[in-house]
């Protein structure tokens, strides 16, 4: 019988917290970093930290259900062929089919389709089944090459350059052996059953000058005919977009540390590269200095949850978003329903985040067919749909409660900032005064 | 024949061609290449193409089915992803030649810079002189066979591929190792030559090298090799 405690006395320490306390304690049993899916959980400068002014005197609103307020876009105007034409500016980033099931890639697809909008393959190349339901299909170029053909390229209505990603800018990928069935052994050439690391960097380039030419082959490989993105993890970003640019993207994808992943070591996560926030604005700067801003399509990526998040990426700048996590939790990851079952894996609904692990109850990131199974491809694509719609609609509320006829007229003038940091991050004035720290200085 | 002149005529029209059936059979020369990047890339049907010079970056890049030949030097990424087909260069080739490749034959009658086959995934390569540093890095599957010697860290991180080399390797690189030359090597050995149409070697000098498949699934005592 353990003595009753007086719980006054339990004084937590700010620096080992009781997850660090734990962290430590896994640490010395196992003697190996922690690697797991999903994305930064420390608190960091976001969005939320941004407010939009909306209608006043001055400034007078739309009737909120009758005056068009338009939300399409066109990405891939520069160089492209066949740019590519999306109903809304919420994209589906490139998750890969090895990371996630079967079921759960053509449920996006079906969602994404269904609003008029595009998903992205991932690491380990297409499978027909998302080729087949998604009619705006962004096929990656990864450092891996896994299952890379000129086949599934020319199938592709974009193809995406991956340089980096938030979660881990200059990390390569790891699926664990758990999730290497069969068919994804069979795709990626490798036998079943092992651990498949992904490079972290191109095999046959390095550098901007070198990625000019990379894309000029890729252009010639597919007749010029489809978009090139180039995707960067947000660090050195006023760099980064600029040389992009310079090498011939189309467009640029840009993801926050943030961003979600389907398996880092927890210290990449948590310590690399810069928050969306100022990536966004940073990105911006980069375009408008050459002149690019609108001519090359900046897509940013990384934590957006709902519509006020994509309102504020837009007005900033950013021509459309892309979404990885929130999508996954649209189709069932994290759900209560599934809760027994968390419980088993030591977790519960809400903190889920093992995604490298393949035992995940929703049929969501698994290889494993019977999981795999329980998720139903129409259902989770409608819902896909269903939040991809509800986004839109928050976006086109701001929008409209702004007085602009198209979401991308939305203007960093629209917006305030409610902390100092993001006020700097941002580059728009913390609520209340005419201040930008570094910007402005009032005495 | 058709003749590209690539002093008057652009790459874009020499690729745009090889992505056509009207090239199916047919036989392409290329002259004046002038160490121009993506020079037959993509190409798709099998054709015949013989580009008489150097050529730069990517040339015959994810290649299907067509057998190309180069009369010169080839610069960085020959080959790469390529698919099915044949590509040979008479002279040497520059970095990663046939990176991530999955298929087809390579055939390099010089040497081969540095990460010669890295990451390749199916690809056969026959080299004829010696290959750089990290070559066969992350070699999935396919074979690499090396008349000459190879630079440090051979076959780092291999997985599948498999090796033959005739003369030393400066090192091997993590996980890769010396393994017996079996008659079924030897006989593999043996095919690989004579559809590089290579002679004048004596499949008995060569060892193979291959994983040890110590590092296929992360332990922590191994934490030094990786
Ligand atoms: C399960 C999962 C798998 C992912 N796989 C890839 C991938 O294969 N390639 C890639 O560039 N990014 C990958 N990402 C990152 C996403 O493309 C995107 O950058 C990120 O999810 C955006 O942040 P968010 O999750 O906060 O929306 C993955 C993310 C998740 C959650």
């Amino acid at each position: 019988m353990s003595k009753k405690i007086d719980q006054s006395w339990l004084n937590e320490s700010a620096t080992f917290t009781r997850p660090v306390i734990r962290e430590i304690q896994r640490a010395a049993s196992e003697g190996i970093y922690d690697i797991r899916g999903f994305g930064a959980k420390r608190s960091i400068p976001t969005f939320d930290d941004l407010l939009f002014l909306g209608a006043s005197v001055s400034r007078y609103p739309l009737e909120g259900y009758r005056e068009k307020c338009d939300t399409r876009v066109t990405l891939g105007t520069r160089f492209a062929k066949k740019p590519i034409e999306i109903s809304t500016p919420i994209t589906i980033a490139g998750m890969s089919f090895g990371a996630l099931s079967a079921q759960a890639k053509e449920a996006l697809g079906r969602g994404a389709t269904e609003v008029g909008t595009s998903t992205t393959t991932g690491d380990g190349g297409m499978t027909p089944e998302e080729r087949q339901h998604s009619k705006i299909l962004v096929y990656q170029y990864l450092p891996s090459r896994y299952g890379m053909n000129p086949d599934d390229l020319r199938k592709a209505d974009a193809i995406e350059v991956v340089v980096g990603q938030g979660a881990k800018p200059g990390g390569g990928g790891m699926l664990l052996g758990q999730k290497i069935s069969e068919r994804v052994a069979q795709m990626r050439d490798l036998p079943q059953g092992i651990d498949q690391r992904s490079a972290c960097r191109h095999p046959d380039w390095t550098g901007p000058d070198d990625l000019e030419i990379k894309i000029q082959e890729l252009r010639e490989i597919t007749d010029w005919q489809v978009p090139i993105y180039v995707k960067v993890g947000a660090t050195r970003t006023f760099f980064d977009v600029q040389l992009a640019v310079k090498a011939g993207a189309d467009v640029v994808v840009v993801d926050g540390m943030q961003g979600g992943t389907a398996a880092t070591q927890e210290v990449f996560i948590e310590h690399v590269g810069i928050p969306t926030l100022p990536a966004t604005r940073l990105a911006v700067e980069a375009l408008k200095g050459i002149d690019m801003h609108r001519k090359v399509q900046l897509i940013v990526s990384g934590g957006i949850r709902t519509g006020a998040d994509v309102a504020k990426a837009l007005a900033m700048g950013a021509d459309a978003v892309s979404i990885g996590t929130a999508a996954l939790i649209a189709m069932g990851d994290n759900s209560p329903e599934f809760e027994n079952e968390y419980n088993e894996l030591g977790t519960s609904a809400g903190y889920y985040d093992d995604y490298q692990d393949g035992k995940d109850p929703s049929g969501i990131s698994t290889q494993d067919p019977e999981l795999g199974r329980r998720l139903d491809p129409e259902l989770a694509g409608r819902r896909v749909a269903n939040y991809l719609r509800c986004l839109t609609l928050e976006t086109q509320t701001l929008a409209r409660a702004a007085g602009k006829t198209d979401v991308h007229n939305l203007e960093p003038e629209d917006m305030v900032a409610l902390t100092i940091e993001a006020s700097a991050m941002a580059k728009v004035p913390l609520a209340g005064t005419d201040w930008i720290p570094g910007v402005t200085h009032k005495f | 024949m058709n003749t590209f002149d690539l002093a008057n005529e652009s790459v874009r029209q020499l690729n745009q061609t090889l992505h056509s059936n009207q090239c199916k059979d047919a036989e392409i020369a290329v002259i004046n290449p002038g160490g121009k990047h993506s020079i037959a890339v993509g190409a798709m049907v099998n054709c015949q193409v013989n580009i008489d010079g150097h050529v730069g970056y990517y040339c015959a890049g994810m290649n299907q089915q067509a057998d190309i030949v180069i009369n010169g030097n080839a610069g960085p990424g020959l080959a790469e992803n390529m698919m099915s087909g044949t590509v040979r260069v008479k002279g040497n080739a520059s970095q990663y030649c046939a990176a991530t490749a999955h298929g087809g034959l390579l055939v390099v009658e010089g040497d081969a810079a540095a990460r010669c086959g890295i990451s390749m995934k199916g690809i056969d390569i026959v080299v004829q002189g010696s290959i750089g540093h990290m070559s066969a890095f992350m070699a999935q599957t396919g074979r690499l066979v090396v008349f000459g010697d190879a630079g440090d860290a051979l076959g780092d991180s291999i997985y599948e591929a498999r090796i033959y080399l005739q003369g030393q390797p400066k090192s091997l690189g993590s996980d890769c190792i010396e393994k017996p030359m079996n008659d079924e090597h030897k006989q593999e050995l043996g095919e690989l030559l004579a559809r590089a149409n290579s002679t004048g070697v004596d499949i008995s000098n060569f060892r193979r090298y291959g994983s040890a498949r110590e590092l296929y699934n992360f332990k922590v005592d191994n934490l030094s090799a990786y």
